[in-house]
C-alpha cells in the first residue's frame, strides 16, 4: 500500500507536517479496500494476524474505551488487550485517546468494533502513519523495497533460505500481502480514474453550455446565471491560467442560483469545487479549494441549492440525454489519453495477474452461491461451525442483534451448558452468517470484451431512459427474453445503469411499467451482488409501498422480488424498518377465498397466489432474529397455522420453511403447540415432496425439545412416517432433518418404544457409516437416547452397532463427538458392551478425550467412563487407566460432583481390593480428588474405603501413600466437621 | 325519452353486452344522452357522439393523449362507420373497453392497432405508432434511428411466423406469452385507476340518473 498511498492517493496541498488526506472519492474508495484487506485479515491469514509489528501504529483515536468487548482490559481511559507479544507488551493498548496497535488482529478487531466510524478510523491511522509497512515489517524491509522494488521479494527470499527464522517467513508473507494489496490498490485506483472522476475541457464546456440554456429569469430555470471568469479560451480548451492548468484546473465559473450567493467554482480534471471566490481587488481568484469535490457541476449545484436540484429533475431527461449524446462526440480524444496512462502502468498490470485471478475465483464462489442454501443444511453447519468457533466467542458476540435467552429443556445436564453458549453465538439463526461477509462488487472490466448482449442491453436501458410508457414496456417486454438467469447478463443490466431506472419505474404511476420492470428484478435479484445494490439504490422500501397496492399481481411480484433480496442481513433489515413485515403478514390474510372468479385482468391474480408470494418473502426475513419478533407481533402465527390446512405444496413448502425457521424461539414453539401445527406437519412427513418432508422434519426437530410436542407427535402418528423415511437415503438435507427429528422425539420414552416397534433402531445403527456429519450428530443422538433403555442396548449391540460408534470416537467434530461419547457412555452400562468397547480400545479413546480443548467434550466422555468404571471387572490395567482418568477430570469444573452423581465413587473403592499396586495408585489418587467433595465422602466411607486406604498407607509406593492419606485426611476432617456441628 | 322506451332500451342492450348489468346499462344510458344533450339542442335529431365529442370523453376521463390513437379507438367504438357513436354502439363498446375478456381486449386492441384495417399490423403502422414513443435525438444522424430498432425489437419478439408483419395469430400467440404487449403499441384500454373512477362516478347513485 506503500506506492499506493504515496502516489494516488490525493493529501492535501498544505505544506508539510502532518498532512491530511482529501476527502475525494478516490481517496474514500482506497481506504474501504484498505479496511477490506484488514478486515478480512484475521479469517484469511489467522497466523499472521498474530504477527507483531516492528514498532506499533499509533494515531488518535474517536473510539471509546466502552466501546471494546471481551479480551480486553477496560477502565475509564484506557484498554489494554490480553492478546500479547511474546515480550508480555499487549498488542492493543489505548489511553485515550492515543492508541497503539501491534497485530493485523488487533487492526481487525478495531475496525469490528469501530462500526460505523471504520472509514475515519482508517483515515486517521493512514494520516498518523505515513509509512506503514516500515512499521509493520521494520525498516530494513522498506529499504530495499524502496531501492529496488522489483528485487525486493527476491532478496527477502534469500534471506529466509538463508536464515530459517519462522519470524521472518511470517514477515515475507506479510510483506507479500503488503504487497498484494499495493497492487490492487494502484489498479483499483487507476480504474476509478479513468472510469469516474477525470473531466476534460470538452465535458465541462459541455455543461457549463447546456446549463446555460437553462438558465434566466424565471422561475422554471434552473439558476439565474452562469458565467465563466474569462472570456479567453486557451487552444487545449482551458480557460484557467498556465500556471493552474499544470495543477489540472481547467476553469472557473460564477453561479448564480435562484436560492444562493453567488458561488465561485472550480472546474478541475479531478472534479468540482468551491473556491476561495474572487477577492475584492483586481478580481484575481483565491484557488484555495474551500469543499468536497463533486464529480461534475451538475452533482455540486444539487448539493448547494435546492432550487436548482427541484427544476432539474423536471429538465433532467432533456439535460441528460442531451449530456451523453455530446459526451459520446468528445469521448475519443480522453480514450487516448487513458490508454498512455495505461501503458505507462504496464509494468504494474503484469504483475497483478495474480490478482485477477484471485477475483475470478471469487467470481466462481459468488456463482456457486447462487444455489438455493435455505434449508437445514446451514442450519445444522452453523451450529457446527459455532461449536468449533466457540472460543471465539467474544468477537461475534458483537454481532448479535440481541441476545437470547436459551431454552432446551429435556437435555442431560453436562451438554446443555455448551448448547447455551453455541446458541448465543448463534443470534441470527441458520443461514445468517453465511452471507453477512459482504462480497466487493465486480464490475465488468471497462476494455474486457463485452459479449453482444451487453450492448443490446444497454441500449434497451437507453429506451427505457427515454421513452414513454409504449416503448418503455416494449423495452422491459424485450429485456425479459434475455437469459437473465445468467450472470452476464444480470450484471450487464446493473453495469449500464439498469438498475436505478428499473427501480425508478417502480415508482411511477404507471401499472405496466412497475409490473415489468418488477418481472425482471425478481429474475435477476437471484444474484446476491444485484441485492446489494437493489438494497444500496434503496429499492426495498419501494418495494414494500408496493405490498399496498390494490393489485394483487404487483404485490405478488413486490413480494416475491423481496424474498430474493431479503437474503442477507441488511436487506432483512430494510424490510422490517420499512415495516415490510406487517405488509407481507397481511398478504397471508388473502388466501380464505376458495370461491373467486376467474381472473382477466393484466393486474389480477388469484388470492392464494398473493399469500403464497407472502410467505415466500417471509421465510426469507424469517432468518433473523428480530423479524421472527415482528412476524409473531404482527398476528402471523395464525395465519401461517390457516395456510398449513392447504393442500398445494407451493403454499406448504414456504409456510412450513417459515415455521421452521421461526421454531428457534421458544415463543414459536409455545404457538406451535398451541395452534395445534404439530398435526399439520405430522400430516404433511406423509406428502410426496421431498423438500416439504424435510422442512416438516426440520421443524419437529426444533420443537420437539418440549415434552408434550413429542406426545403429539407420536399420538398424531408421526412417527411412523418418521421412521420409514430413514429408509431413504439419498436425499442426504431431508436425511439430517428426519434424524434429527428423531433424536428429539426420541428423549420420551414411550416414543423409543415406538421406534423400536418401526425398526428404527436397527436402521439408526445402519446409517452410523458413510453419512456425512450432519446426519451422523442426529443418528447418534437418536441412538444416545434409545441406548437409555436396556433392551434397546442389546438390540444395538446385537446389530453391530458398537463398533462404528467406537470408531466415530477419534472424529473431531465436536458437536458429534459430545453426541457419541454419550452412546458410547450409555452402550457401557452393559456389561457385554462394554466387553466389546473395551476390546476395541474405546476406553482408551474416551480416555483421551478427557484432553480435547472442548470443555462440553470433556464433560461427556468423563460422563461415559463413569459405566466403564462399574464395569470393568478383573481387568486391571482398565481399571488402573479408568482412575487416572477420573483423577485428572476431577481437577476440571464440576466433575466431582458429577461422578458422585453418576455413581462412580462406590465402585471405584472397590478398584482397591486389587492386587495391582499401580492400580492401588491410581484409585487413590481419584478418591483422594474425589474426597474434596462432602457426599463422595461420606459414600467413601459407607464403602469402607477408610480401612482399605488406611492400608495402602503403609505401601512403599509414596505417590500412593501421599494419596492415601490426602485422602484419609479429607474424610476425617469431614467427620470432625460434623461432629462440631453436631456438639456446638 | 320516455321510461318505456328507455326501459326497452335497457333491456336488450343489456343483453347484447354480457359485462353490464341492468343497472349498469341504464346507467351508461342515461350517461350518453347526457353527453350527446349538448349537441342535440344545436342540430336537433342526432345519431350519437360524433368523432370530437368522444375524443374528449377519452381524454377527460380515461386521460388518453394519443390522437392517432383516440382515432382507432373512435374506429372501434363506431362499429357501422357512420362517423357517430350510436348508444348502443356506446354501450357494447365500453363494456369490452371496461370488463372485456382477454379475448375481447384482444380482438379490439389489434383493430385498434391496424390502422389501415387490412388485417395486419405491418412494419410501416408499427413506426406510425411508436414514431413519438422516444425523445428524439437531434444529433444523431438519423433522428428516427431509435424508433427504427425499437420497431424492429417489437417485430423480432411478435412475428412468429416472421413475414414481416403482425397478423392476429401472432399478436395473440405472443400477449398470452406476455400479457404486458396487450397495449403494445399504444395505450388504447383504460388504465385501472380512471376505468375505477368512471366506474365509482357513473355506477353510483341511481336515484340521480334515473332522473335524466
Amino acid at each position: 500500500m506503500g506506492v499506493a498511498l504515496t502516489r494516488s492517493a490525493q493529501w492535501t496541498a498544505a505544506g508539510r507536517g502532518t498532512r491530511n488526506l482529501e476527502t475525494t472519492p478516490l481517496n474514500e474508495a482506497i481506504l474501504k479496500e484498505i479496511i477490506t484487506f484488514v478486515e478480512s485479515f484475521l479469517y484469511k491469514h489467522p497466523q499472521e494476524a498474530n504477527y507483531a509489528f516492528a514498532e506499533p501504529l499509533e494515531w488518535k483515536t474517536e473510539l471509546e474505551p466502552a466501546a471494546f468487548g471481551s479480551g480486553y482490559a477496560v477502565s475509564e481511559t484506557t484498554v489494554t488487550s490480553e492478546e500479547a507479544d511474546k515480550n508480555g507488551q499487549p498488542l492493543l493498548f489505548l489511553s485515550v485517546p492515543q492508541i497503539k496497535i501491534r497485530s493485523f488482529g488487533q487492526l481487525s478487531r478495531l475496525l469490528f468494533f469501530a462500526k460505523n466510524t471504520k472509514l475515519k478510523e482508517a483515515q486517521a491511522c493512514i494520516e498518523a502513519n505515513r509509512n506503514p509497512i516500515a512499521k509493520i515489517l521494520g525498516l530494513d524491509y522498506n529499504i530495499i523495497n524502496e531501492i529496488n522494488e522489483d528485487s525486493a521479494l527476491l532478496t527477502i527470499l534469500d534471506k529466509i533460505t538463508r536464515d530459517n527464522d519462522p519470524e521472518s517467513e511470517t514477515k515475507v508473507k506479510i510483506a507479500l500481502l503488503l504487497k498484494q494489496l499495493d497492487l490492487h490498490l494502484l489498479n483499483h485506483s487507476l480504474k476509478h480514474i479513468s472510469l469516474e472522476i477525470r473531466l476534460n475541457p470538452g465535458t465541462v464546456k459541455n455543461d457549463i453550455e447546456l446549463l446555460k440554456r437553462f438558465s434566466g429569469k424565471g422561475e422554471q430555470t434552473v439558476l439565474e446565471s452562469i458565467d465563466y471568469t474569462s472570456d479567453y479560451e486557451f487552444s487545449n480548451g482551458c480557460r484557467a491560467p498556465p500556471w493552474r492548468q499544470i495543477q489540472g484546473e481547467i476553469c472557473y465559473v460564477l453561479v448564480k442560483p435562484h436560492d444562493a450567493e453567488i458561488l465561485c467554482v472550480t472546474c478541475s480534471k479531478e472534479g468540482v469545487f468551491l473556491n476561495g471566490g474572487k477577492t475584492d481587488d483586481e478580481g484575481e481568484i483565491n484557488y484555495e479549494r474551500k469543499g468536497e469535490i463533486y464529480k461534475d457541476l451538475v452533482t455540486l449545484l444539487k448539493e448547494k441549492s435546492a432550487v436548482f436540484s427541484e427544476n432539474m429533475s423536471k429538465q433532467e431527461v432533456r439535460f441528460s440525454e442531451e449530456q451523453q449524446k455530446e459526451k459520446e462526440q468528445l469521448n475519443e480524444v480522453p480514450k487516448e489519453e487513458e490508454a498512455a496512462t495505461l501503458r505507462k502502468a504496464s509494468d504494474v498490470s503484469h504483475r497483478s495477474m495474480l490478482e485477477k485471478n484471485q477475483i475470478n475465483r471469487g467470481k466462481n464462489l459468488m456463482t456457486k452461491r447462487l444455489e438455493p442454501s435455505l434449508n437445514w443444511k446451514t442450519t445444522v453447519d452453523a451450529k457446527v461451525k459455532h461449536l468449533l468457533r466457540d472460543n471465539l466467542e467474544e468477537k461475534h458476540g458483537g454481532r448479535l442483534e440481541k441476545p437470547r435467552p436459551s431454552v432446551l429443556p429435556g437435555r442431560p445436564q453436562l451438554i446443555r451448558k455448551s448448547i447455551e453458549k453455541a446458541e448465543e453465538v448463534i443470534s441470527e439463526s441458520s443461514s445468517e452468517s453465511e452471507e453477512d461477509e459482504e462480497p466487493p462488487d465486480h464490475r465488468q472490466e471497462a476494455n474486457a470484451d463485452l459479449p453482444s448482449e451487453y450492448w443490446q442491453i444497454q441500449k434497451l436501458v437507453k429506451y427505457l431512459k427515454g421513452g414513454n410508457q409504449t416503448a418503455t414496456v416494449i423495452a422491459l417486454c424485450s429485456m425479459k427474453d434475455f437469459n437473465l438467469a445468467q450472470e452476464t447478463c444480470q450484471l450487464a443490466i446493473r453495469d449500464v445503469g439498469g438498475l436505478e431506472v428499473l427501480i425508478n419505474l417502480l415508482e411511477t404511476d404507471d401499472v405496466k411499467c412497475k409490473i415489468g420492470s418488477l418481472k425482471i428484478l425478481k429474475e435477476i435479484s437471484h444474484n446476491p451482488q444485484i441485492r446489494r445494490n437493489i438494497v444500496d439504490l434503496g429499492g426495498l422500501p419501494i418495494m414494500v409501498n408496493i405490498l399496498d397496492s390494490p393489485h394483487k399481481s404487483l404485490k405478488c411480484l413486490a413480494a416475491e422480488t423481496i424474498a430474493n433480496v431479503a437474503k442477507f442481513r441488511r436487506a432483512r433489515q430494510a424490510v422490517r424498518r420499512h415495516g415490510g413485515i406487517t405488509k407481507l403478514v397481511a398478504l397471508l390474510d388473502c388466501g380464505q377465498n376458495s370461491t373467486e372468479p376467474a381472473y382477466s385482468s393484466l393486474y389480477e391474480t388469484r388470492d392464494v397466489e398473493v399469500a403464497r408470494c407472502g410467505a415466500l418473502a417471509l421465510w426469507s426475513c424469517s432468518k433473523s432474529y428480530a423479524n421472527k419478533e415482528a412476524i409473531r407481533k404482527a398476528g402471523g402465527i395464525p395465519l401461517l397455522a390457516r395456510l398449513l390446512k392447504t393442500s398445494h405444496e407451493n403454499m406448504l413448502i414456504p409456510v412450513v420453511g417459515t415455521l421452521q425457521e421461526c421454531a428457534s424461539e421458544e415463543n414459536y414453539r409455545a404457538a406451535i403447540k398451541a395452534e395445534r401445527i404439530i398435526e399439520d406437519l405430522v400430516k404433511n412427513l406423509n406428502s410426496g415432496n421431498e423438500q416439504l418432508q424435510e422442512h416438516c422434519a426440520m421443524a419437529i426437530y426444533q420443537c420437539a425439545e418440549d415434552e408434550e410436542t413429542r406426545d403429539l407427535v407420536r399420538l398424531h402418528g408421526g412417527l411412523q412416517p418418521l421412521a420409514s423415511l430413514l429408509n431413504n437415503t439419498d436425499n442426504k438435507e431431508r436425511l439430517a432433518a428426519v434424524t434429527g427429528a428423531i433424536w428429539k422425539c426420541s428423549i420420551s420414552k414411550e416414543n423409543v418404544i415406538k421406534f423400536r416397534e418401526y425398526k428404527a433402531i436397527e436402521t439408526l445403527v445402519g446409517l452410523l457409516t458413510d453419512q456425512p456429519e450432519e446426519v451422523l450428530v442426529n443418528v447418534v443422538g437418536a441412538l444416545g437416547e434409545c441406548c437409555q433403555e436396556h433392551e434397546n442396548r442389546v438390540v444395538v449391540r446385537k446389530c453391530g452397532g458398537i463398533q462404528p460408534l467406537v470408531n466415530l470416537l477419534v472424529g473431531i467434530n465436536q458437536a458429534l463427538l459430545v453426541n457419541v461419547t454419550k452412546a458410547v457412555g450409555a452402550c457401557a452400562v452393559e456389561p457385554e458392551s462394554m466387553m466389546i468397547i473395551d476390546r476395541l480400545d474405546g476406553v482408551r479413546l474416551l480416555w483421551s478425550l478427557l484432553k480435547n480443548p472442548h470443555p462440553d467434550v470433556k464433560a461427556s466422555a468423563a460422563w461415559a467412563l463413569c459405566p466403564c468404571i462399574q464395569n470393568a471387572k478383573n481387568n486391571d490395567k482398565l481399571r488402573r487407566h479408568l482412575a487416572e482418568a477420573i483423577s485428572r477430570c476431577c481437577m476440571w469444573g464440576r466433575n466431582r460432583v458429577a461422578f458422585g452423581e453418576y455413581k462412580a465413587v462406590a465402585p471405584l473403592v472397590r478398584y482397591l481390593k486389587s492386587s495391582d499396586t499401580n492400580v492401588h495408585r491410581a484409585t487413590a489418587q481419584a478418591l483422594y480428588q474425589l474426597s474434596e467433595n462432602a457426599d463422595n465422602c461420606i459414600t467413601m466411607h459407607e464403602n469402607g474405603a477408610v480401612k482399605l486406604l488406611l492400608d495402602m498407607v503403609g505401601s512403599p509406593d509414596e505417590a500412593l501413600q501421599e494419596a492415601a492419606a490426602g485422602c484419609i485426611s479429607n474424610i476425617r476432617r469431614l467427620a470432625l466437621a460434623t461432629e462440631k456441628a453436631r456438639y456446638s | 325519452m320516455n321510461r318505456k322506451k328507455l326501459q326497452k332500451l335497457t333491456e336488450s342492450l343489456t343483453k347484447d353486452c354480457k359485462h353490464f348489468n341492468q343497472f349498469e346499462v341504464k346507467c351508461l344510458i342515461g350517461l350518453f344522452y347526457n353527453l350527446v344533450g349538448d349537441v342535440t339542442e344545436r342540430q336537433g335529431a342526432v345519431p350519437g357522439l360524433d368523432r370530437d365529442a368522444f375524443r374528449s370523453v377519452l381524454h377527460v376521463t380515461f386521460g388518453m393523449t394519443d390522437d392517432m390513437i383516440m382515432d382507432r379507438v373512435f374506429r372501434g367504438f363506431d362499429k357501422d362507420n357512420d362517423g357517430f357513436v350510436s348508444v348502443s354502439e356506446w354501450v357494447c363498446g365500453l363494456s369490452v373497453f371496461l370488463r372485456g375478456t382477454l379475448e375481447e381486449k384482444m380482438k379490439y386492441c389489434f383493430e385498434v392497432f391496424d390502422l389501415n384495417g387490412d388485417g395486419f399490423i405491418s412494419k410501416e403502422e408499427t413506426f406510425h405508432m411508436l414514431k413519438d414513443s422516444l425523445l428524439r435525438q437531434p444529433s444523431e444522424e438519423d433522428p428516427d434511428e431509435g424508433v427504427k430498432d425499437l420497431v424492429e425489437i417489437t417485430l423480432k419478439k411478435m412475428d412468429r411466423d416472421h413475414d414481416g408483419k403482425l397478423s392476429f395469430t401472432d399478436y395473440e400467440a405472443a400477449v398470452r406469452e406476455q400479457p404486458l404487449l396487450l397495449e403494445a403499441f399504444g395505450p388504447c384500454l383504460p388504465d385501472p385507476k380512471s376505468q375505477k373512477e368512471f366506474e365509482a362516478q357513473v355506477f353510483k347513485d341511481p336515484n340521480e340518473v334515473s332522473e335524466v
